[in-house]
Order: C-alpha cells, then structure tokens, then sequence
C-alpha cells in the first residue's frame, strides 16, 4: 500500500495536543466535570495513534471554524473493543 | 431539578409457575355471557377477572368496577400442547444454533468458553451490551456440528418465518424445542445474554397462556342492545376453541395428521393474538374484514400506547377551528369565537382586591347577556371552593345558583373564568417544526366561528386559508402566562433564530401595496393621502404638502416615511434592482436604489426587501435598534398603510393582462421555428454521426444536453421579449418585480411559451415503445415529441402538450409527498435525539447526566435568533456608526 501517511499533517485534521496530568485536572475543574463525562476518542483512532497518546489521557482539539476563527474541545482517550463495530449494528 | 440516575431496568420471562400462581381463575369455555347476560364461569368474561358493569362486585378481590374499585385480575389457559411465543423466536433460535440437544450445553471448547467469559465480564465493566459478543457466539457454535462434549452431530437449524423450526430440513415441534431448551444448563445462558435467575429459555414456548383482565378488553354494549367484544376477547375465542378440539383429539387417539393440524391452528392462534402483523401469516380478521388489533398492535406505531397515550395525550382547556384572516388585528392576537371563549377559563384566586369584580362576574352566570353595545363580557363556570382538597369542590355555575354562589364567595377560592380580551393563550398548527409553530397571542373575543389572526404571522405558522384548522391552549398557571409572554409572544419571534432575520412581515398585498405606495415620486391628492394616514391611526404633523395646478398633493414616500423612527438611516438595493452593469446607485431609473436618512425615505422603492418576511432589512434593522415593541407597531402599522394604499390605487388581474401585442407574439412564434429548426439539424447531425461528444458524455447524452439547451433558450427569448410589453402598469409585473408574489417566469410563461417539460430531470422519454405517444413515430427526438410546449397559457396548450404539462406536474407532487413523509421520519427521528439537550449556564451543551456534547454552544457561543445574519456582530455597521457620530 505504498507510503505511510502522516495524518498529522492532512490539512482536514486539526491539531490534537495530550494534556499534561495537571492540565487534565485543571480542565475537569474548569468545566466541573467528571472524566467520563467528556466526549470520548478511541486508543485506536489514527491521530490518536500517531501522537501517541493513551486510555485515560486527554487531548486538546483545536479546531478552525469559519464562525468562531478557533473552537477548543476536549476528549478522553478510552480502549476499543474488538466487537466494538458490531455494537451499533446490535440485534434489532 | 433533582435528576434521579435509574440504576438499571431488567426484563424476564413469566414462568408457567408464575402464570398460575397470578392467575384467579382457569378459562376453560370460549362462550362470555349466558342468555341472561351473566358472565359465565370460567368463561373469558368470569367475574374472577375483574368487572366492567357497574354494580356488579369482583369475586376475586370484592370490589366494584370503577375507578377506585376492582383493578381486574389474570386468569390463565392451560394449552393443550405447548406453542411457540412469537415475541421470543429470535432468542429461541439462538439458543438451538449455540447448543447441543444430546447434553444442551454451548458448542465450544472450554478454552473458547472461558475467552468469552473475560470478554462478557470487561464488556459488563465498561457498562456495555453484550448483544454483539452473544452474536459472535452463535456465529461461531453455528460452524461447529460435532459437540464438544458428548460428541452428538448437531444439524444446521433453520427458521421458517415466523415461528417453525428446522434440524437439517426436518421440522422441530413445540414440544422438541421445549425439551432441547430445558437441557441448557444455568451456566450456559450467560453466554446467551438470559440471566438464569430470572428466565428460563424453556418459558420462551408456552404451554400456559396468561389471560388478560376483563378491564383490559371491555365489551361494549351497543345502541341495539348487541353486545359487541374486544379484539383481544375475540382472539381469545379462538384460542380457546381450537385448544379444546386439540385436547379432545388427541385424547381420543386421533390421527397423528388431525392433532399435528390443530396444533399448527393453535400455533397461529396464539401467535396472531400476541401480534397481528407478524410477516409471513395473514392477519386475522374480524368478521368485517378488518384485521384485528392485537397485544403488539395496540402498543405499536403512531397509535399505539406509547405514541399516542403516554408521549402524547389530549389535554384540557384547549380548543380548535379553522382560521381566517383579520388585518385589523396586532400580530400579537388571535381572534377568539365567542363560542370557544364560553367554553375555555382561567383560574383566578380570589383576593380582597378582585372579590367584588369576580362577584359580579360569578352573577352574570355562564351565559351572561353583553349590555347594549358590547357583543361580549366574560361570565363564569366553575368555582373552587376549597381549592387545597380540590375534590368534589368544583361547583358548576348555572342560572339559578349564580346570585347564591356570588353571595358565599370568599378570599383564598378560584374561579374560573371565562376568556376575555388580553389573556395570554398559546396558538399551534401542526406540523410543529420549529419554535414559531407554537407562540403565546392575546386573546380577542369576536362573533363567528373562526380563529383570525393578522397575516404577517402566516409564515411562522406556514398558514394558509383554505380550510388551515389551529389549536388554542389556554395556559393554567401564572408562571406559566408570564413565561408564555416573555419568552412565546409573537413579537419575540419576528427574528427567526433560523437564519437571523426577520421571519414575520410584510407579504403579499402588503409589499404591492408599499410599492405602489413609494415608487418613484409618485404622489396621492390630499384628501387620499390623509387617509391612508388615518388607517394607521397617525396624530402628527402632516407630511409636506405639494401644489400643482393648484390641487394639494403629497408624496407617497413621505408618508412612507411617517412609519420611520426619526433616527433610522439605511441605504440598499431593492429587490426589484435590476443588476445593472453600472449602478448608478441614487439616480437609479428604477428607483431601486434605497436611501433612508434620518427616518426619511429619500430615494426608492419600498418592497420586498424592506419590509417583507425573510428579507425585510427595513424591520431588521428597526427591530434591533428599537426592540420587539416597537418592530410589532411597526409591522401592524406598515402592513395597514401597504393595504389601504393599495386600496386608494387599486389593483386587478385579469387574463387579458397577459396579452402581448400581435407583433410580439409573430416574433416569438418565429424565435421559437428557429429553436425547433436548431434542434431538427442537432437531430440530424446526430444520425449522420457528425455531432461530436462532449468530454465525458455519449452521444446521445450530448445530443439531449445541446437540445435541452435550446429549448431553455427558447422560453427565455420568449420571455425576454413577452416582458418587453409587459411594464408596471400591469399587476402581475408588480406582483413579480416588487417581491409580493410570483415571479418574471410565471409571467414569461402565461404569455411567451411555457416551455420544456421535464421527468427525472430530462426530455420526456417515457409511455410507448419508442415513443411518448402514438401520435408521433418512432424515434422521433423532435421538440413537440418530447415534451416541449411553445404555446403559453394564456394562448392554450395543444393536447400533447397538456399531456406532458401533466406530466411534469405529476413528478412535482409526487416529490412533494416523498419528500415531506420522509423529511417528518427524519425531524422525530433528529428530536428524539436531542430533545433533553440544553445549554448550561457556563455556554456548554450537555445531556441530563452532565455529559458535555460541545464545549461552547454552536463552537462560538452565538444564539442564532440575535445573530445578525448568522453573525455575532456586524462590524461594518458600527464601525460607520462611530464614525458617523
Ligand atoms: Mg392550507
Ligand atoms: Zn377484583
Ligand atoms: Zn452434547
Ligand atoms: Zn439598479
């Protein structure tokens, strides 16, 4: 399959930053809320990949907007499950 | 709000054992009454069951029927031979795919079971379905036919929709499955996603059938006497029947063909009475024909239990009629029928400060006669004397007891009032799609029978008037009318939060009106001129007044401008500018050029884009400059001014209107020879094969392309030259240049040529073999074959041309209907979504639970409804502000 792409580096993908533990806490705290309240990311997504960060951590977003110029997001790494595909496709 | 986190919900299965125990008696005789009409014992209507006529008592709990009384009871149905519960055959099936029916354990190793076991228990930790781990599973046992353990070889097990089983082809009974699903050990289930301390997979056949309460299916007795009974009851019937054949067959030793054949009856009995509309079996039906409504049908769908009783329910102190049109009226009313007024009330506590007003209220009685010159005043209906115990209190107010009532009123009593003018009440037309569907007016009590309300507020409600009903709600408390007039009133909603405009405002009539009003200088006698300003009820100076010829004039700009607020400045296009290559901005010879300042219309015309709904910038700009009150005097005021104005100038449409003179229409016939003469030598290139492809087409894709093009050509010469000779003298032009209604291509097409007809976006190609219709040969590409239509309207359309007309206008309609059932699914589908979803305070959008679903509302933190334009701000705006001061 050819060349690695760095995902990193596509212009659609915008710049993901692992927060330091004290950073982490400080946004828990800003926004009162628990770590399972935040929008969560799989380990296995590609950008998570590729900057490497793990289940638990929390990564910055910075995203461009056309109405707010930069919006800020916030999200928990959590683990993928094997199964995790079929899950939405469930039974019914 | 106090938001309590539910733990977690679990189904199970009744056991037989259950089912017995619950049940207060056992129905044996299909028959309900006895020729007295006493419910017979042990029959489907056994008075074990609970009661329905009053004054009969319960036998099981002694009670009477009625609201306090007997609640009703279970009874049960001992089946002569087990059945399959069709509810449960998805899960039946699972369990004979993952097990052996020599030992009845899961076809997998120990070391297979024991992955699935650390699988179940992480997935369970992280609070996850285990659904898609029990799929695996099956999938997995499904490719493993000998059994791991006793070595059986299991067949593959097949499901005849809905309820037959099959090992290798050969058909499982009730019974087998019974049997093979007893031998799954408890440990096993986990796998199958069944908690064995609440069901067993052996309860998923029954062989004991719960009978509901007769509370549950009434009968009904009709006017003649006839008693007629529930569906459920019904079905019941028939359960019970073939059950009782099916027991006395087989125990005189019938033919195993007879027994196996009334136990498939019982089978579709049983499975027809859990759910009628299971596929694969005809419904059954009454004896009318009409499919009867079963368990799963009274729970299913739009009117089911859930969508119609317990997510929707009808409510109270609420009325509905067809509405009608009142310009008289404020955009902040609704017109309230008398009738409807009588009838809906309001709560009023009785305080030191109104006891005497509500006396003389509570005297006039119910149906109080208005004092000459009023067609209306308010009685009363109800009183609540002891409003903390509420029961029983509620006293009707009639004729004969008004005067005693009125007398004992005292302080701390409600009584409910009837409407009057000025109480707040809610107004809704459905569909709901948006928050302006449903706003908060002022009540009018007028005569007839219809709610009116003002035109301008016809495009939040999407009303028309050809037969539009509306529903009025009359709010209880007084939080809730103080909510509905600060957050609901009309005036709150004229800027839509959809695009940040105005979605309330001029239309139709209104924008006409404003245009003939204002274009270019055009002026009113005095007498005219003064009144118009009466209809909006104007008090100051008069405007400057003109003399020619020694008659008083004035212009129409100029009382225009009475409407302005003194501080209001703003220049734009007008919508009927016509995109001149030079603007030559204020001396534009159409006078489309606006130039407001300081609260006086300089230069140009008023139209659609002044003060019309969804473009308005006049109302735009006032409504944010001087606040919602002042934005509805506005819109109530423009909108008389437009009328009337509209009225003194007079405006008709004929079908004469649209007759352009013979020379035009010899110049069109010609231009339209000359299409149909470019598309014959299209034609003919093509079948010489000398038209060249387009990059990325065919030839026949680009010999349709250039002719479609052609003909699109032709209707907008025809166009462009019947609108030569069309000017604004005529209505219609008016109408279509000043925004009101229509536009330039309905013009065209009324009197030029109607044009290309289209299905699916290309020529019509469709009907015989070869051809469109019989009366043109075949492969014949020409214009008239395919669906062009050179005449107008106003000429008349040949046969073939209506024909393809109809066509073209079928495809619309149809898409219409497409479109709106499907775009309904799609917006309950988007609401059940989002419904609990709110903003808190800190700009975040988060569910009940605190979950955070963005971190600033909408990325930027903008309420849309005070947006301008989808903007924050507009900064060019205050930037010339600043500089201007
Ligand atoms: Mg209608
Ligand atoms: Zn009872
Ligand atoms: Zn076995
Ligand atoms: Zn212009």
């Amino acid at each position: 399959m050819g060349k690695k792409i760095d995902v990193l580096k596509h212009e659609l993908v915008p710049e993901h930053i692992i927060l330091s533990d004290k950073d982490a806490k400080e946004v828990l705290k800003k926004y009162n809320v628990s770590i399972d309240q935040l929008p969560r990311i799989f380990d296995t997504d590609p950008v998570v990949r590729a900057i490497g960060a793990k289940p638990g951590q929390i990564i910055k977003i910075i995203r461009r907007s056309p109405t707010a110029k930069k919006s800020i997001a916030y999200r928990v790494v959590i683990e993928s499950a094997k199964s995790i595909l079929n899950e939405n496709l469930g039974e019914e | 709000m106090i938001t309590k986190k539910i733990g977690r919900i679990e189904f199970t299965l009744l056991s037989p054992k259950e089912i017995r125990e619950m049940s207060a008696t056992k129905v044996i005789t299909a028959d309900t009454y006895d020729d007295d009409g006493f419910p017979i014992n042990m029959g489907l209507m056994d008075t074990h069951l609970g009661v329905i006529e009053p004054g009969l008592r319960c036998k099981t709990c002694g009670l009477r029927a009625g609201k306090d009384g007997c609640p009703g009871h279970f009874g049960h149905i001992d089946l002569a031979m087990p059945v399959v519960h069709v509810g449960f055959v998805k899960y039946i099936r699972n369990c004979l795919r993952a097990t052996c029916r020599e030992c009845g354990r899961i076809l997998l190793s120990d070391e297979r079971l024991e992955f699935y076991k650390k699988e179940i228990e992480r997935f369970e930790k992280e609070g996850r379905s285990i659904a898609p781990l029990v799929k695996d599973i099956v999938k997995e046992c499904e490719n493993v036919s000998k059994c791991p353990r006793c070595k059986r070889e299991n067949g593959k097990i097949d499901l005849d929709k809905p309820t037959t089983f099959r090992e290798n082809g050969k058909k499982l009974t009730p019974s087998e499955i019974r049997e093979w699903l007893e031998k799954i050990p408890d440990e096993d289930l986990k796998f199958l996603n069944i908690n064995p301390k609440v069901a067993r997979p052996e309860w998923m056949v029954l062989t004991v059938l719960p009978v509901p309460p007769v509370t549950v299916r009434p009968s009904v007795t009709l006017e003649s006497g006839e008693r007629s009974e529930d569906d459920l009851t019904h079905k019941l019937v028939d359960v019970i029947r073939i059950n009782q054949r099916l027991q006395e067959n087989r125990d005189a030793g019938a033919p195993q063909l007879i027994v196996e054949d009334l136990w498939e009856l019982l089978q579709y009995h049983v499975t027809t009475y859990l759910d009628n509309q299971t596929s694969g079996i005809p419904p059954a039906r009454h004896r009318s024909g009409r499919p009867l409504k079963t368990l799963a049908q009274r729970l299913k769908g739009k009117e089911g239990r859930f969508r119609s009783n317990l997510s929707g329910k009808r409510v109270n102190f609420s009325a509905r009629t067809v509405i009608s049109p009142d310009p008289n009226l404020s955009i902040n009313e609704v017109g309230v029928p008398i009738e409807v007024a009588r009838e809906l009330t309001v709560p009023v506590r009785v305080t030191p400060y109104n006891i005497e007003w509500l006396r003389e209220m509570i005297k006039r009685g119910p149906n109080p006669k208005p004092p000459e010159g009023v067609k209306y005043i308010p009685g009363v209906n109800y009183i609540i004397r002891d409003p903390k115990t509420l029961k029983q209190r509620r006293i009707k107010i009639t004729e004969k007891n008004a005067a005693d009532v009125a007398e004992r009123l005292e302080v701390g009593m409600i009584v409910e009032r009837q409407l009057m003018d000025g109480d707040i009440v809610l107004f809704n037309r459905q569909p709901s799609l948006h928050r302006m569907s449903m706003m908060a007016h002022k009540v009018r009590v007028l005569p007839y029978k219809t709610f009116r309300l003002n035109l301008s507020v016809c495009p939040p409600y999407n009303a028309d008037f050809d037969g539009d009903e509306m529903n009025l709600h009359v709010v209880q408390s007084e939080e809730a009318r103080a909510e509905a007039e600060i957050l609901m009133k009309v005036q709150e909603h004229i800027l839509s939060p959809r695009f940040g405009g105005p979605i309330i405002g001029g239309i139709h009539d209104h924008i006409s009106g404003c245009f003939l009003l204002t274009y270019k200088d055009k002026k009113f006698p005095i007498q005219e001129a003064t009144h118009i300003l009466s209809a909006i009820n104007y008090r100051g100076k008069l405007p400057n007044i003109i003399e020619e010829n020694g008659k008083k004039y004035i212009l129409g700009k100029d009382i225009f401008s009475v409407l302005l607020p003194k501080d209001l400045s703003i220049e734009y296009k007008a919508k009927s500018c016509f995109n001149c290559e030079v603007c030559t901005a204020p001396n534009c010879p159409h006078d489309a050029y606006v130039i407001i300042e300081k609260g006086v219309l300089k230069k140009g015309v008023i139209d659609e884009k002044g003060i019309g709904a969804f473009k308005g910038l006049i109302l735009d700009k006032i409504i944010r400059e001087h606040g919602v009150d002042y934005g509805r005097e506005f819109i109530d005021k423009v909108t008389k001014l437009g009328i009337t104005a509209i009225n003194i100038c007079g405006f008709t449409v004929g079908i004469d209107d649209e007759d352009i003179p013979p020379e035009a229409r010899r110049q069109i016939e010609e231009g339209l020879e000359k299409a149909k003469k470019k598309i014959n030598s299209l034609i003919k290139a093509y079948n010489k094969g000398e038209l060249e492809a387009l990059p990325g087409r065919s030839l026949e894709e680009t010999l349709e392309m250039e002719i479609m093009r052609v003909t699109g050509r032709a209707r907008d010469m025809a166009g462009e030259i019947a609108s030569r000779y069309l000017g604004l003298d005529n209505s219609a032009v008016i109408m279509a240049k000043s925004g009101a209604r229509g536009s330039m291509l309905n013009l065209s097409q009324m009197s030029g040529c109607v044009g290309q007809q289209a299905v699916r976006g290309e020529r019509i190609n469709r009907g015989y073999r070869g051809r469109t219709l019989p009366h043109f040969k075949k492969g014949d590409l020409g214009a008239e074959a395919k669906g062009f239509v050179s005449s107008s309207y106003k000429k008349g359309l040949t046969p073939t041309e209506y024909f393809f007309h109809s066509m073209g206008g079928r495809e619309g309609l149809v898409d219409t209907a497409v479109r709106t059932s499907r775009s309904g699914y799609m917006q309950r589908r988007l609401i059940n979504a989002l419904e609990d979803i709110k903003i808190e305070e800190d700009c975040t959008v988060r569910d009940p639970e605190g979950n955070v679903i963005q971190f600033v509302y909408g990325e930027d933190g903008v309420d849309p409804a005070k947006s301008i334009a989808g903007k924050p701000i507009y900064i060019d705006k205050i930037i010339e502000k600043v500089e201007s001061s």
